[in-house]
């Protein structure tokens, strides 16, 4: 015996007939004319998975073309080729370390210049000013990724450079002289020149990027904060930075991933000099400058490897750094999950 | 304990819209006070006069008079210092997703730069507890987010929230209107509970609700406060043709 609510067979159940006379109505028989579309839905799907797997098999080529084609330096060298600090192209004998050093200093230069400035920027554009002033601000921001690297190079050659030779590193070198970061010779050119036109290049990056996070964090978390008697500065740092933490934290990795990697006003103003100093104001050299500067020249197969094992350095310090920022953001908020109301 | 409102000419703007239209009335201590209305009657907007929280909108206006307990709001103090004073709860739970469950009820200490260890573990405690909380969240208290609770949980956290901050007036707009009944139930509770502590003001669309917390009720209607009298004259034999209107269902 069937209960009250056990649906009836299916097989029993005839479809409602229309009365006689009546046609279907040109929606319903539109849509009973399309099929299950399972051929197109299983279609897309493929498409998807192989743009994904793309990316894979780009990375997986770009690894295996920079490991071939430096076999000459890796056979020679080893792994001290990441240690060496010598750079002799003469006498055949190459190290990475001052490439990679000069492109982690200048980089990290590069970020403790933009990343107060972006969030502040980011801050005053979200948070504080009139509305009308909103669009243009972030407009001219976003205005500074558009301009040419080599554009900011011949600004930093012939702007920068002189300011911080006149004006910067002297006050640099009489307050924070005892440090050894800035001490003579004072050419101007150099780690912290380089850092400095790194730092506006990725301020829009790192700025866009984090005003867009911190408009999203939902009005009722400001709402909240201010019920509970806060006044503007711990709103903004309870109901909005917190809130925006990781997506700022993010973007600093977008920004740092094109410092790294910047070449063309880095190599016009660092100095190109592979050497290993502590002093900021000093010549340095970095692996995507060196790369620049040197391949035309490259006459033999030795040379060519060595340059070319430098751009697997590159790629292997943009993979570091990266998963370490990673490493970063899930150690910060394991506790706590991302997600927001 | 709580403070009594004394509100006075209070007229409210947002852009060119008059929201709210010469209010006068007084909200006695330690009761609960039920505003209701239909959508866009201003109500909610009348609760955001009395803790300063409307003028946040770049283009809200107000005049008029407001005194909590001694203090006119608009005249003797910043909106920062008033709202020290005045707790509030919102119509969708808002606690900090970022921040642990501990870390959500004392964020109103944090904020105003408490430091004292063992004080502010005996407020966690109080306040999670009078918010009727505790004993579900003790266990986790430092390992869970606030937003990992259920939405009753969660606007039982805001609650315990505002009240760490010992308000003298809690203020509630539509607090369980996003909840399911069995939460619902909860914070009626927990308002009845609460009441004989603190002045709570209830915005509420559910009429049963205000019948069944508040002991005065007000009904608003296009920005206007058409009868303001104990719940039970409201509900039984209201001064006004549109209150009965609406609390018999004919329009709203």
């Amino acid at each position: 015996m069937p209960g009250p609510f056990d649906t009836p067979d299916p097989v029993k159940q005839t479809p409602p007939a229309l009365p006689p006379g009546q046609e279907p109505s040109a929606i319903r028989k539109f849509l009973l004319s399309r099929g299950s579309s399972a051929l197109a839905d299983r279609g897309f799907r493929w498409l998807m998975i192989g743009c994904a797997l793309s990316i894979f098999a780009i990375v997986a080529l770009i690894a295996t073309e920079l490991v071939m084609r430096s076999q000459l330096t890796i056979a020679k060298f080893g792994l001290k080729f990441f240690f060496g600090t010598a750079w002799d192209p003469v006498n055949g004998d190459f190290g990475a370390l001052p490439f990679i050093y000069g492109t982690l200093v200048s980089s990290a230069v590069a970020l403790v210049i933009a990343v107060p400035l972006a969030v502040g920027v980011s801050i005053f554009i979200t948070e504080m000013c009139p509305k009308f002033l909103r669009g243009p601000l972030s407009f001219l921001t976003e205005l500074l990724a558009a301009i040419p690297s080599v554009v900011y190079g011949l600004w930093a050659i012939f702007v920068l450079v002189p300011l911080l030779r006149e004006h910067v590193n002297p006050v640099l070198m009489k307050l924070f002289g005892w440090s050894g970061l800035f001490v003579e010779p004072n050419f101007g050119i150099g780690m912290l020149a380089a850092g400095v036109i790194l730092s506006i290049m990725i301020l829009p990056v790192i700025s866009s990027l984090t005003r867009e996070v911190m408009t999203s964090v939902p009005h009722s978390q400001r709402e909240a904060v201010l019920a509970l008697g806060a006044t503007r500065w711990e709103m903004i740092r309870m109901g909005v930075l917190r809130n925006a933490r990781i997506g700022i934290v993010g973007s600093i990795i977008l920004g740092l991933g094109r410092a790294l990697g910047e070449t063309m006003a880095v190599t016009m103003v660092i100095g190109n000099r592979p050497d290993i100093v502590k002093n900021l104001l000093a010549p340095g050299y970095s692996m995507a400058s060196v790369i620049a500067n040197e391949f035309s020249e490259a006459s033999d197969d030795m040379y060519l490897s060595a340059l070319i094992e430098i751009g697997l350095a590159l790629f292997i310090v943009t993979i570091i750094v990266n998963a370490l920022a990673r490493l970063l953001v899930w150690a910060v908020t394991r506790g706590a999950p991302a997600r927001v109301n | 304990m709580g403070v009594g409102i004394q509100v006075d000419n209070l007229n409210a703007w947002y852009g060119s819209n008059h929201t709210l239209l010469d209010i006068n009335l007084h909200i006695p201590a330690n009761q609960a006070t039920a505003l209701i209305g239909p959508s866009g009657c201003g109500k909610s907007t009348f609760v955001r006069c009395l803790n300063r929280m409307h003028e946040t909108n770049p283009v809200a206006k107000v005049t008029g008079s407001v005194r909590i307990g001694e203090i006119d709001i608009y005249a003797d103090a910043s909106p920062v210092e008033i709202r020290r004073r005045i707790g509030m709860v919102f119509q969708r739970p808002n606690p900090f997703p970022t921040m642990s469950i501990y870390d959500n009820v004392a964020s109103g200490l944090k904020l105003n730069g408490f430091r004292n260890r063992r004080v502010t573990d005996e407020v966690v405690e109080r306040s999670l507890q009078q918010a009727a909380l505790w004993d579900e969240v003790k266990n986790d208290l430092k390992k869970k987010s606030g937003a990992s609770l259920s939405g009753g949980q969660q606007q039982r956290l805001c609650i315990a929230r505002a009240l760490a901050v010992d308000p003298e007036v809690l203020l509630m707009d539509e607090p369980a209107s996003a909840l399911d009944p069995v939460s619902t139930a909860k914070i009626e509770d927990l308002i009845f509970q609460l009441k004989s502590q603190y002045t709570i003001v209830i915005v509420t669309h559910n009429m049963q609700q205000a019948a069944r917390v508040a002991e005065r009720t007000g009904f608003f209607l296009s920005g206007k406060l058409v009868e303001f009298d104990s719940t039970h004259k409201i509900f039984t034999n209201p001064g006004d043709k549109r209150t009965e209107d609406y609390i018999t269902g004919r329009f709203g």
